[in-house]
């Protein structure tokens, strides 16, 4: 399943963040920032105990099931005194959470995480980027292995020459994404398919910011 | 317009090309030196664009100056830092300007340099500029539009014949010349039985080839490249040559090395000339060439 995958802020950010607000309500996300151990029941009790260390005073805290849904509102109205007490609220979820809780409930919202893409766990604790929904796919051509998301630079006719023993220019931890895309085409016998000019790429797909409107 | 590098490349005799570095800065005094000293024996001069993705004078600015002092630039132009209507625009620019030779490139990461914060463009690669190249040449831009005035370049790209694995590499090869490069200028090649095994492949295309000549200054530097450059590999023999070298005398050795590599390529004929890289180094360069029996 695809999840908004976060980090977080070194706690010195979101102190300055939070300078001049002596009273915090910390919200956490019982789905992504959950999996991701980031914002989940554990990460927000330390949280809470970390800023009272440091003098401020905790209205409350909660996790909500999943912050980004339109549902989060009645959830937080629980809360209401606890939050109206607040002079700032600490969301631990990802930016999508952070947004709908600051739209929904018009306060002043600090997010306590860099959200860096939405990706799925590929193996246990590793979060990898599959999909940048980029609008134009053409996964079609490549074996089903994206180089707009996977290569560094997002190249779309083979590798660059900063590839070295199947790994990427900038991590030798990082897979070369067309050495993933050459391997899978030559198993397919399709290898042809990666001898065909891409053109540039279209990035007219959905201007950003994206917006569509399916028809009932 | 004929560029003189592309009738060099046509003429049959054995090319060389060097590389002028723009540095950080506005004092152009030692770039200008390093053109003064190579403009009238290299037939054309690479002048490389933000280098490793570090922060320097344009290459365009460079690629001027070169024209200025009377050599024969060849502008390096990378994807990293310009979207396709910057990079259209500084190939109207250079045309206009007389300069008619373009090593097209997709650039290091941004990850790699001195400004790690910045955005990477890519919003074209190499192949797609080399194929952009050939669209202006016929007067259009690359969304259709008719130009007042077309461009006219020689236009080249680069390989690296080490490349592991190798396969993806000669793929993508082979797309930049049916993109449009006129020549190639490959990456560092130390072992010359491997290139010639690449050359035997590469010679049945109609493209000329440059083989890159980077000059070692210690045998900590090839050792160096081994195992941060992608796609250079300098063997044993070379390494222990070049510690084997007198204290102090370890450029000498370098450049009898480089001398001696571009002397088998060319009495060999095993390619069309070569690209000597004296990263940091220019001033040896004709030493180099002297070296070689240029």
């Amino acid at each position: 399943m695809i999840r908004s995958i976060t980090q977080q802020k070194p706690i010195e950010e979101i102190e300055r963040l939070l300078e001049g607000m002596g009273r915090i309500f910390i919200i956490g996300c019982g789905t992504c920032t959950t999996l991701t151990r980031t914002g989940g029941a554990p990460e927000v009790e330390t949280m809470s105990k970390d800023l009272s260390d440091k003098g401020k005073v905790i209205t409350g805290t909660t996790v909500v099931p999943v912050a980004c849904d339109n549902l989060t509102q009645q959830i937080l109205s629980e809360y209401g005194s606890q939050i109206k007490q607040a002079d700032g609220l600490l969301v631990m979820s990802c930016a999508f959470g952070v947004q709908t809780i600051g739209t929904q409930l018009g306060a002043m919202v600090i997010p306590a995480q860099e959200t860096l893409f939405i990706g799925k766990e590929t193996s246990i604790g590793l979060f990898s980027e599959i999909c940048n929904q980029c609008g134009s796919c053409i996964i079609g051509e490549t074996g089903g292995v994206c180089p707009v998301t996977a290569c560094h630079k997002s190249m779309v006719n083979g590798p660059c020459g900063g590839t070295n023993a199947g790994r990427c220019e900038i991590d030798s931890n990082k897979d070369c994404a067309w050495t993933l895309i050459y391997k899978r085409l030559k198993a397919l016998g399709r290898l042809d398919d990666m001898r065909k000019y891409q053109k540039p790429r279209n990035h007219l797909g959905e201007p950003r910011p994206g917006k569509c409107d399916i028809p009932a | 317009m004929t560029s003189a590098f592309k009738t060099a490349l046509h003429s049959g005799k054995f090319v060389v090309t060097s590389e002028v570095a723009p540095l950080k800065g506005t004092n152009l005094d030692k770039f200008i030196h390093h053109v003064e000293l190579l403009k009238d024996k290299v037939d054309a001069m690479n002048v490389t664009d933000h280098q490793s993705s570090v922060m320097r004078y344009p290459s365009l600015g460079g690629a001027l100056l070169v024209k200025e002092h009377g050599g024969e630039p060849i502008l390096q132009m990378t994807c990293r830092d310009r979207n396709r209507l910057a990079l259209q625009a500084d190939l109207l620019f250079a045309h206009s300007r007389g300069i008619h030779n373009v090593l097209c490139l997709t650039g290091d990461s941004v990850l790699l340099g001195d400004h790690k914060e910045g955005k990477g463009v890519f919003d074209l690669e190499s192949s797609q500029l080399l194929k952009t190249i050939r669209i202006m040449e016929r007067g259009k831009d690359l969304a259709g539009n008719d130009l007042d005035g077309a461009i006219e370049m020689c236009a080249g790209a680069i390989v690296t014949p080490e490349a592991d694995p190798i396969e993806p590499q000669l793929i993508k090869f082979e797309k930049k010349i049916e993109a449009g490069a006129e020549f190639i200028q490959t990456q560092a090649v130390y072992d010359l039985e491997n290139f010639k095994q690449f050359m035997s492949y590469a010679r049945q295309f109609d493209v000329k080839i440059l083989a890159g000549i980077i000059l070692l200054t210690s045998a900590g530097m090839a050792r160096f490249m081994n195992k941060n450059v992608a796609g250079v590999m300098v063997p044993q023999s070379l390494i222990d040559e070049m510690a084997g070298a007198p204290k102090g005398g370890a450029l000498k050795k370098g450049i009898e090395i480089a001398g001696r590599m571009i002397r088998q390529v060319r009495e060999e004929q095993i390619c069309d000339g070569v690209h000597i890289m004296a990263i940091g180094k220019e001033e040896v360069v004709p030493d180099i060439m002297a070296a070689a029996g240029l």
